[in-house]
């Protein structure tokens, strides 16, 4: 089976574990994942002024590029960009003025009137592979991980474009099991990790981090999985100054659910590039007898 | 912070410009306060989201213009998510930073971020920043 997918910015320098653990692992599932051609950034935040149209070009030009390529889906593995590029085609979908107008605007390419579904990897898992396709693959069962699975703000708000409803940790905790490893009950799950507030009010998104880390402590999980290279960035990456300021009291390294995929499936670990997480996640991968 | 509430202090046109920017009508927050609530910004706002939508309701636009509250929001839907009145506050909090935004003022300025700020940052949390933050 071949997918098109869109990669994002983040995927291609900062969060290459995020992408190229996913590319790796899907081809043992049997799916090729065919990135779409000229893409281009999708704005990363979907833009909530009812005025401001020119900021859904960018990702309505994305949602072009794959309808020309003939993808009646297009699959999607950073949780920011999933969100953008979904709201931006629930507008193209749903709201005729507004889709005239940014036709009109876009007179160099085709009209779109929302007909390429976006898809989130995690969905993509459930809804056309199944769990019992990923279970049979596995060669190296993640017993005893207790993984805290964590979505985030932009994978379940707002609902239209939410992969499961908020409150619901399905999608995860079902590949994880089907992965081996233990899903703790974890109410963070949810929280918001202070995003790009890590520019604006760093140390009020360090605070909103801080909270997360110690309640996945507290849940007795040892890693954090997530989707999204900025909940990666200010959970994983930012953990050690969070430790010297005691924000919080323990390490809990996070990983993109697509690396501890591919440790499941028994890929190579130089696909996960696992330099590119925090050091913790070494160790702790070490420490479980993983030769990384 | 005390509030002074006027004839002068009042905007009457307040609340129809922030209709128009965010598509909600404020008036019809019943101040609840499960926003404030449920806000994992709210402990470092000046003036929780409730209030926030309590001095919108009244046309306090000018009391409103230099708080943190909205440039400590994340965008982050939880208040959205949650509001039994169905209104997106998210959505009212970008109308109040575009108020400010489209005077050419920003609330960050790229230039004067740290050399680690940008090595380290994720490129999405340079864009959604800039898109949030800067005019």
């Amino acid at each position: 089976m071949k997918i098109n997918y869109y990669p994002g910015c983040t995927l291609k320098s900062k969060a290459k574990n995020l992408e190229d653990a996913a590319i790796a692992s899907m081809k043992v599932l049997g799916v090729e994942m065919e990135e779409i051609d000229r893409w281009n950034c999708c704005g990363a935040v979907y833009s909530l002024a009812e005025d401001d149209l020119i900021h859904q070009v960018a990702p309505v030009r994305d949602l072009i590029r794959a309808k020309e390529q003939g993808s009646g889906k297009l699959t999607v593995l950073c949780s920011m960009c999933y969100n953008t590029l979904a709201r931006a085609n629930l507008i193209m979908k749903t709201d005729g003025e507004k889709r005239d107008t940014i036709n009109r605007f876009m007179d160099e390419e085709i009209d779109y009137f929302g007909e390429v579904e976006v898809v989130h990897l995690l969905s993509f898992l459930k809804d056309e592979l199944g769990w019992d396709k990923v279970r049979e693959k596995v060669k190296a069962p993640l017993t005893g991980v207790k993984v805290a699975p964590y979505y985030g703000c932009t994978l379940q708000r707002p609902a239209e474009v939410g992969i499961e409803p908020m409150g619901s940790y399905e999608l995860m905790t079902e590949l994880f099991e089907a992965l081996g490893a233990t899903v703790v009950d974890f109410p963070a799950s949810a929280y918001c990790c202070g995003s790009y507030q890590v520019l604006g009010m760093p140390d009020s998104a360090a605070d909103a981090a801080s909270k997360i880390l110690n309640l996945a402590g507290r849940s007795g999980a040892e890693v954090i999985a997530t989707s999204c290279p900025l909940c990666e960035f200010n959970l994983g990456k930012k953990q050690q100054g969070l430790i010297d300021e005691k924000k919080i009291s323990q390490n809990i390294p996070t990983f993109y659910f697509t690396q501890l995929m591919a440790l499941a499936l028994g890929l190579a670990p130089d696909v996960c590039h696992f330099e590119l997480n925090d050091s913790n996640a070494v160790e702790f991968l070490k420490s479980k007898n993983y030769s990384v | 912070m005390s509030v002074l509430i006027l004839p002068k202090t009042i905007n009457k046109d307040f609340v129809q410009k922030i209709k128009e920017l965010s598509g909600q009508d404020v008036r019809v927050c019943f101040q609840c306060g499960t926003c404030s609530g449920s806000c994992p910004m709210s402990e470092h706002m000046e003036f929780s989201p409730r209030k926030v939508m309590h001095l919108a309701q009244l046309a306090m636009g000018d009391s409103l213009v230099n708080l943190n509250t909205y440039w400590a929001c994340a965008s982050c839907h939880t208040c959205s998510v949650r509001c039994p009145r169905g209104i997106d506050i998210a959505r009212v909090m970008e109308a109040l930073r575009q108020i400010t935004l489209r005077k050419n003022i920003n609330f960050i300025e790229p230039s004067k971020m740290s050399a680690e700020t940008i090595m380290g940052a994720p490129q999405i949390a340079m864009v959604a920043g800039f898109r949030k933050m800067t005019s």
